[in-house]
């Protein structure tokens, strides 16, 4: 199995030399000049050429490339247009938030996916199955920003109309008051700013996750080496947690590794409507206000962490399934 | 013998004169209303809009012409359908059937996917029938401070927005927005997607792997930043969306048409007819690509709700048609603002969103259990 | 063969047999299981009866689709909706009858009275498990031993069935093992809480033709050691020659013919038999075809009516197409359900349609 990671890992690398290539081309081939926005109708075209200058934007497009290219293999993304602080400094402040968010999902989806996705495989066609099975292709039908608003209109506007006991915050990472809280005070303040955001990105990606594990599980339950368990005199719930649960968690992780570009382009939309200071706002914002810098380290950094996020799901596949283990 | 000619003329007669009336005399009641229902609604459509059809000649624009002429085809079409339908006996499952047929039949013994394909149908009909079937003009502000924030009622069945707009009619217009660049942009993606697929698969070797590389590539980009990246540098319009939508979907279809060929490239069909000396476009496109057509028409249907509630998305974030179009996603913006005093403006577009997507996944599943070859 | 007093009743005279409850180790009366299909109800075992003695081995023949796989998942009531196994038979098991045990009580004699090994060794193992935690598994379950153990006479079951460097093997996945290996280890699963009845579901057809005499010769060897009664289902008549003390030859979800593997060969009653000895090929004779029994099997929504042989019959008549016929009793162990019986004259020696040929029979 080493060799197999070893490969993966080097296979990764023209991978992520095509995304960053890809990324450069699509911004520079735009229509549009980058300091556009930067100045208004009376500035002087010397200090316009000045900026470009130093923003290296005046140099042929093949050497700002390899400028470009250098740069991101040391880790050093420029300056933001648009914020005037290094590129570094934003993404240090928001992948945090992001990966907050985007982790408590994962687990959550994963956990609630697979037990729902169980639980319909061994009682296929009863009422439960049949009203989740609904559920799920519900909300996998939904687009992730109406199910936002839908929730904050439910959760937070009405909620504190109706005067609920739990309304929970429409926006926002933290109360206003944070930090005069106390330690504890403070887990629950930021507990209850996330529990909006990841159950708008949980409920829209667990739907195929439980699709999907449900499938796997009512395949696996057809086998052959259930029969024999069975014949073996086993229970029937160890039959199923341990003989056939392993069997279809291994494609289940795939899933998972597949799921991360959803996982972040849907944050995206959580991001902007509840206000969370993630990635997603930052590359959004960058977007609308053509920051260059901030665009490609973004993008970059998105297509790394789905690389690197697919990447494991495979290893962690060839390490969960005996076969490709031991090979 | 007597009794069932003599019933069959009967219901010939009524046939005639209503289309699935005739199936209804003759007792195939499950038929016949499959050719009356829709025949009636299209009726009820007509004598309801009558007085705007007579208009028509004088004032009338493209948009309305192509209603009255879709409206006048449905018609006919239903009619002479149904009168075609009474003749001919109904089909028996035999052992001379093609796959497609018995994929028909399992298809239509799922009645949740067969509700979603009429669901499908009726709004394809209704995106171009929407002149005739909206009551108010989708961007004519009339009296703002009489008509703004008005809360659903009869009059305006989903309320009006913030500059009294009627909400129905613009998320019926807006269904033309939506399903023409959900159709457009999957069938780009599919063609796009099952070649490169079918050459990947078919070719192997260096081809292969440039193919699955770039695939890959394409992939691991998150495909929304990838959308809102090149829409926000280019361009808002129509064409620009269907392309850059078009062309981001195609990886999926490529992965399932690869791996479909690379099975199909060892059966000895695929072996006799090299073997017989054809060429390779002809193996490909005769043999080998209708197929693999069961999972691409699943992976089709199921991607055209994926890239409405993507162009939803994009028009959620002001990447869409500009205004004044009525965008469903952008309707949902403009009543991101005003949640709290008037949310019948971002729920009604948002649900007819989760509606429409959930016909086509409805279909999709249905398709895909129908085309599964284990159950043949 | 141990066992009841051999029965008088000699060749011809129909008698109905004695009672099968209460004989031997395994008793089956009466069996039905019917399945619920689009089709309609398939009946695939249809009132089968039979019995093992201990220490016996009993082959079950017929093609596919007469139910004899259904019949031996019968017995371990391992059949699932949309099958139902009716009431009305009993499996008399050591005294007990197994359709009437609670599903707790029933799981008890799984794995560890009765065992049974299936066709494909390749998809029967949990392929995420080591073989020899499949094994433990099963003896911890029904003989309440320790991991450790357990271990260990895993490790020694897998000596007993001849896989060399048991210790070693045991913590190898069924994929790194060969076909005949993965055969062994579920044998070896079978035997491990020393069962008194092993099933064995066509074991060796999935097999290469040299493991095939490999495993039934282990099957041979276990059976003398252990001391085990074996159910041997299989196709292939040579199989049961070599193995089987006694066979019963089954044909659309019935017994059609039950005998000493002897009588079987020398003296088959009933056409269906002859049909399946007359198709073995024969290096001895000089033929140019082989002789085949004409038509196909019927499917299990509609069988035949009277005989469920008889479109397929060479000597059939008018009355095998009216009423199906009773079990025969022929021999001191030999039944046969065939009209024949009550009417040998109609044994003419008229050839059916020219497709026997002129090789021994």
């Amino acid at each position: 199995m080493g060799s197999y990671v070893l490969r993966r890992l080097l296979g990764a690398i023209p991978l992520l030399l095509g995304i960053a290539t890809l990324i450069f081309f699509v911004l520079h081939l735009a229509p549009g000049d980058p300091t556009a926005f930067l100045f208004g109708p009376g500035i002087p075209p010397e200090v316009i050429e000045q900026t470009r200058r130093n923003y290296g934007l005046d140099q042929p497009l093949a050497l700002q490339y390899l400028h470009w290219i250098a740069a991101m293999a040391r880790g050093d993304f420029g300056w933001s247009l648009t914020q005037g602080r290094t590129v570094s400094a934003i993404l240090r402040e928001a992948l945090p938030n992001t990966i907050v968010l985007s982790l408590s999902t994962l687990i959550l989806v994963f956990v609630l996916g697979v037990l729902t996705g169980v639980y319909q495989a061994v009682r296929q066609y009863t009422i439960g199955d049949n009203i989740l099975s609904v559920a799920a292709l519900f909300f996998y039908s939904m687009p992730s920003f109406w199910l936002a608003m839908m929730l904050v209109l439910i959760f937070a506007l009405k909620a504190y109309q109706w005067g609920w006991p739990f309304a929970l915050p429409a926006t926002g990472i933290t109360s206003v008051d944070y930090e005069f809280l106390s330690t504890a005070a403070r887990i629950g303040d930021r507990l209850k700013y996330l529990v909006l955001p990841v159950t708008t990105l949980t409920l829209a990606l667990v739907a195929g996750v439980s699709r999907y594990a449900r499938g796997q599980m009512l395949e696996v339950v057809r086998q052959d080496f259930i029969r024999t368990a069975r014949a073996k005199g086993l229970p029937e719930s160890r039959v199923i947690l341990k003989h056939a649960l392993r069997n279809s968690l291994i494609p289940v992780i795939t899933l998972l590794g597949l799921y991360l570009p959803f996982l972040f382009s849907g944050a995206v939309f959580v991001e902007y409507i509840f206000a969370w200071p993630g990635m997603g706002r930052v590359i959004v914002d960058a977007i609308l206000q053509r920051d260059y810098p901030v665009i490609m380290a973004t993008s970059f950094i998105f297509s790394t962490l789905t690389v690197a996020g697919s990447l494991i799901a495979d290893i962690l596949y060839a390490w969960a399934d005996p076969r490709i283990r031991y090979d | 013998m007597t009794d069932a000619r003599a019933a069959s003329s009967a219901s010939r007669l009524a046939g005639s004169i209503i289309p699935g009336a005739g199936h209804l005399a003759a007792g195939r009641a499950a038929r016949g209303l499959t050719f009356l229902l829709p025949w009636l609604a299209c009726a009820s459509v007509a004598v309801g809009a009558r007085h705007r059809i007579a208009a028509m000649p004088a004032t009338g624009s493209l948009d309305d012409r192509i209603a009255v002429v879709t409206l006048g085809f449905l018609l006919v079409a239903i009619w002479v359908g149904a009168a075609f339908d009474l003749r001919s006996p109904p089909r028996v499952p035999g052992p001379g059937d093609s796959q497609w047929l018995i994929a028909a039949r399992h298809f239509n013994r799922n009645r949740l996917a067969v509700a979603g394909s009429w669901l499908i149908l009726a709004l394809y009909a209704a995106m171009l029938l929407a002149p005739l079937l909206s009551p108010w003009d989708p961007i004519a502000q009339a009296n703002i401070s009489q008509t703004t924030f008005l809360p659903p009622s009869g009059q305006h069945l989903f309320g009006t927005d913030r500059l009294g707009r009627d909400i129905f009619s613009r998320v019926l217009y807006g269904s033309r927005i939506s399903l023409t660049i959900g159709f457009v942009a999957t069938a780009i993606s599919v063609t796009l997607g099952t070649l490169l697929g079918a050459m990947a698969g078919y070719a192997g070797g260096r081809v292969d792997s440039v193919i699955m590389r770039f695939t890959d590539l394409v992939l691991s980009f998150p495909r929304l930043v990838l959308l809102i990246l090149i829409v926000a540098l280019f361009d808002r319009s129509l064409l620009v969306l269907i392309l850059v939508l078009g062309l981001t979907q195609w990886p999926t279809t490529t992965r399932i048409v690869r791996g479909d060929v690379l099975s199909l490239r060892e059966r000895e069909f695929v072996q006799a007819a090299i073997a017989l000396g054809y060429r390779t476009p002809r193996i490909l496109f005769r043999h080998v690509i209708p197929n693999v057509l069961a999972p691409v028409i699943v992976s089709a249907t199921l991607g055209i709700g994926n890239t409405i509630v993507l162009e939803a998305g994009l028009s959620f974030l002001g990447l869409g048609p500009p205004p004044p179009a009525p965008t469903w996603g952008g309707i949902v913006n403009d009543g991101g603002s005003s949640l709290i005093n008037a949310w019948w403006v971002a729920t009604f577009p948002g649900l007819t969103i989760v509606l429409v997507v959930l016909a086509f996944n409805l279909v999709g599943d249905g398709l895909r259990d129908a085309l599964d070859p284990r159950l043949r | 063969m141990n066992g009841d007093s051999p029965h008088t009743n000699h060749e011809g005279v129909a008698s109905p047999p004695a009672p099968e409850a209460d004989r031997g180790l395994l008793a089956v009366d009466n069996l039905t299981t019917r399945f619920a299909t689009d089709r309609g109800i398939a009946t695939a075992v249809d009132g089968v009866s039979f019995h093992v003695d201990a220490g016996e081995t009993l082959g079950l023949v017929g093609e596919s689709g007469c139910g004899k796989s259904v019949t031996s998942l019968s017995l371990l009531r391992l059949i699932a909706k949309p099958g139902e196994i009716d009431a009305a038979g009993s499996v008399r098991f050591k005294g007990r009858d197994l359709l009437t045990l609670s599903e707790a009580a029933m799981r008890a004699v799984r794995g560890n009275d009765i065992a049974m090994i299936f066709q494909e060794p390749m998809t029967s193992l949990n392929p995420v498990y080591p073989v020899g935690e499949q094994i433990a598994e099963a003896i911890r379950l029904h003989r309440r031993l320790g991991r450790k153990e357990a271990w260990t006479r895993a490790v020694e079951m897998l000596r007993l069935v001849g896989i060399p460097s048991p210790d070693q093997r045991a913590h190898d996945y069924p994929h790194q093992l060969s076909g005949g290996q993965r055969q062994r280890v579920m044998i070896a699963m079978a035997l491990s809480c020393d069962p008194d009845l092993l099933i064995a579901d066509e074991p060796t057809t999935a097999l290469d033709v040299t493991i095939q005499a490999q495993i039934l010769e282990l099957l041979a060897d276990l059976r003398a050691r252990l001391g085990m009664a074996m159910i041997l289902i299989t196709h292939d008549l040579g199989v049961v020659a070599d193995v089987c003390d006694r066979v019963a030859v089954m044909y659309a979800g019935q017994i059609v013919e039950e005998a000493t593997t002897d009588d079987i060969f020398d003296n088959p009653g009933h056409p269906y038999t002859q049909g399946l000895l007359k198709a073995i090929p024969r290096i001895d004779a000089a033929s140019e075809s082989l002789a085949v029994i004409p038509g196909q099997v019927p499917s299990p929504t509609a069988w035949p009516g009277g005989c469920r042989f008889h479109p397929r019959c060479p000597f059939a008549w008018e009355l095998c197409a009216a009423e199906p016929p009773p079990l025969f009793q022929i021999g001191p162990w030999h039944r046969s359900r065939c009209w024949l019986e009550k009417h040998p004259e109609r044994r003419s020696p008229a050839a059916p349609d020219g497709t026997v040929t002129a090789g021994e029979s």
